[in-house]
């Protein structure tokens, strides 16, 4: 029996809202003196569990502040659980924020190389893989541009070439695919379609339950932190319609 | 341990990636460039002959050369405030990455000393220029021997030193962003509480004052370059003990730190 690509644990993740305002020594010792360090916890997640076999597709869904970001976190190695544990086997390509490993002042060319590093990439393997990056991001002439420069649409697109050309195991979606125009949203969900075929493992985050219901297979509804729903891509899907609009999809 | 060595490895390209990013974008817009890296040090002991010169550089059995002697402390100094500086700011100022994927954060305060380490050694090349200036064109006291191939003894634990409170500064700016300015003033401090412009031989120190020399080890890291550099002769075993053991204490306090507080960073950047 192969090991799950991802199990998550009885994880939950705790908050302290006021110990988190603090930046100053000042305010340190003024709350410290003043005894205000301690209350005002808030539970992100709680007792959440479910397990992601290799090659399945698992929606995320929930209102906003359900907790569904902050799971991705715990799940990336971002955040450390206040309780639990994530087991996670394969390489993560997380895009949580395209381009969120790029440095303003370095060009696009440079910044390949940079993200790459990012997931444990040499500068040979991302060499190989560079003509495949700059042909779908689709960035030629500007590719020596500094990232600074370029707009949301450009960096986004960067992002995802880099991302996907590295063929990871376990790529995790936060609300990723509704960015750029609709030119690069049909190549960018033709992309995740191909990487389906080869067995990736799929965690996608969105609040578009048609995209859910067409690229996922199997879904999780959160509420307040907690998993309030699994199953099939389509059952969880009506529970989230008939919770959001109160009426349910016919197929 | 060997956990964290393994992961080090699995990300070494990382570490050299930011290295070299550091280090090509430190002069890219200015006008200079590199150049800027053999200047600022030209420049700033030019300054502190001029200004201290005829108060604290006459004595040239102590000082064999003044200008030389300026400059061994003005380098040293200069890369350890400049390094302990960027590894300060290094986890604030990346927390864009470390917020959406994970890496090994103590990757940043490592990789912003190492490369600040480069220029340094780059910067080095104004030291040689120096020497074989006052070897080949004038009469001078200094003498070239094997010592100098020491030389390289002192940078190590330089180095060290700085990773270490590097560390340690860049945990503490994770939680108290004023830290910064405290550390200013520490190191104006340390500008006078290291023998740059000064010879401490030639000067009559209260017991407090000369104490705290001696416990600043960059004190002794200074005197054991100089020791190979300008005196020719082999250092004094006591600064070379005792700067080793800070600097291995350093970096034993930063891990510690860094180790316990890394996982609530995230919640602060």
């Amino acid at each position: 029996m192969d090991r799950p690509a991802v199990k998550v644990d009885n994880v939950s993740v705790m908050f302290n809202l006021n110990k988190e305002q603090i930046d100053n020594l000042k305010e340190y010792f003024i709350k410290l003196v003043k005894r205000q360090l301690h209350f005002n916890e808030f539970w992100a997640l709680q007792d959440i569990s479910f397990t992601i076999e290799k090659g399945e597709r698992l929606g995320v869904l929930g209102l906003n502040g359900a907790g569904k970001s902050t799971l991705l976190k715990v799940i990336a190695g971002v955040l450390k659980p206040s309780k639990g544990s994530v087991e996670v086997n394969g390489v993560i390509a997380p895009l949580l924020e395209l381009g969120a490993g790029f440095d303003q002042n370095y060009s696009g060319k440079e910044n390949i190389f940079l993200y790459g590093a990012t997931m444990g990439y040499s500068r040979k393997y991302i060499q190989e893989r560079y003509r495949e990056i700059i042909d779908f991001s689709e960035l030629h002439d500007f590719i020596d541009v500094p990232v600074k420069n370029y707009s949301s649409g450009m960096r986004a697109r960067l992002g995802f070439s880099i991302a996907t050309a590295v063929n990871p195991e376990i790529l995790i979606l936060d609300e990723v695919l509704s960015v750029g125009d609709a030119k690069f949203r049909i190549k960018s969900e033709a992309k995740i379609t191909s990487m389906f075929e080869n067995g990736v493992t799929v965690l996608f985050v969105s609040h578009n339950t048609d995209q859910v219901r067409r690229l996922c297979n199997k879904a999780i509804l959160l509420d307040k932190g907690r998993v309030i729903a699994s199953g099939t891509a389509d059952e969880v899907c009506d529970i989230y319609d008939e919770k959001v609009n109160g009426r349910k999809k016919s197929n | 341990m060997k956990g964290m060595l393994k992961n080090l490895y699995k990300y070494r390209f990382l570490l050299q990636e930011i290295v070299r990013k550091n280090v090509k974008l430190q002069y890219r817009n200015s006008f200079l460039g590199i150049f800027w890296t053999f200047l600022q040090p030209l420049l700033t002991t030019i300054v502190l002959v001029l200004v201290f010169g005829n108060i604290f550089g006459k004595d040239l059995n102590a000082l064999i050369n003044y200008p030389i002697y300026l400059l061994c402390g003005r380098l040293i100094y200069e890369f350890y405030t400049q390094s302990t500086k960027r590894a300060m700011h290094s986890i604030t100022l990346s927390a864009s990455v470390i917020k959406k994927v994970y890496v090994p954060k103590y990757i940043y305060p490592l990789a912003n000393v190492i490369s600040t380490f480069v220029t340094f050694v780059i910067s080095l090349l104004v030291l040689i220029a120096f020497l074989a200036y006052y070897l080949i064109f004038t009469d001078t006291m200094l003498r070239l021997t094997p010592y100098i191939l020491l030389v390289f003894v002192p940078l190590i634990i330089l180095l060290i030193l700085c990773i270490g409170i590097g560390l340690i500064l860049s945990t503490l700016e994770v939680f108290f962003k004023d830290i910064e300015y405290l550390y200013d003033v520490f190191c104006m401090l340390l500008f006078y509480l290291t023998p740059i412009f000064y010879n401490v031989k030639s000067l009559k120190l209260s017991q407090p004052i000369a104490m705290a020399l001696m416990a600043n080890p960059l004190y002794s890291i200074v005197s054991m370059f100089r020791s190979c550099v300008l005196y020719g002769e082999m250092w004094n075993w006591n600064w070379f003990y005792y700067s080793f053991g800070f600097a291995v204490f350093s970096v034993a306090i930063g891990t510690l730190l860094f180790w316990r507080k890394q996982d609530k960073f995230i919640l602060h950047i």
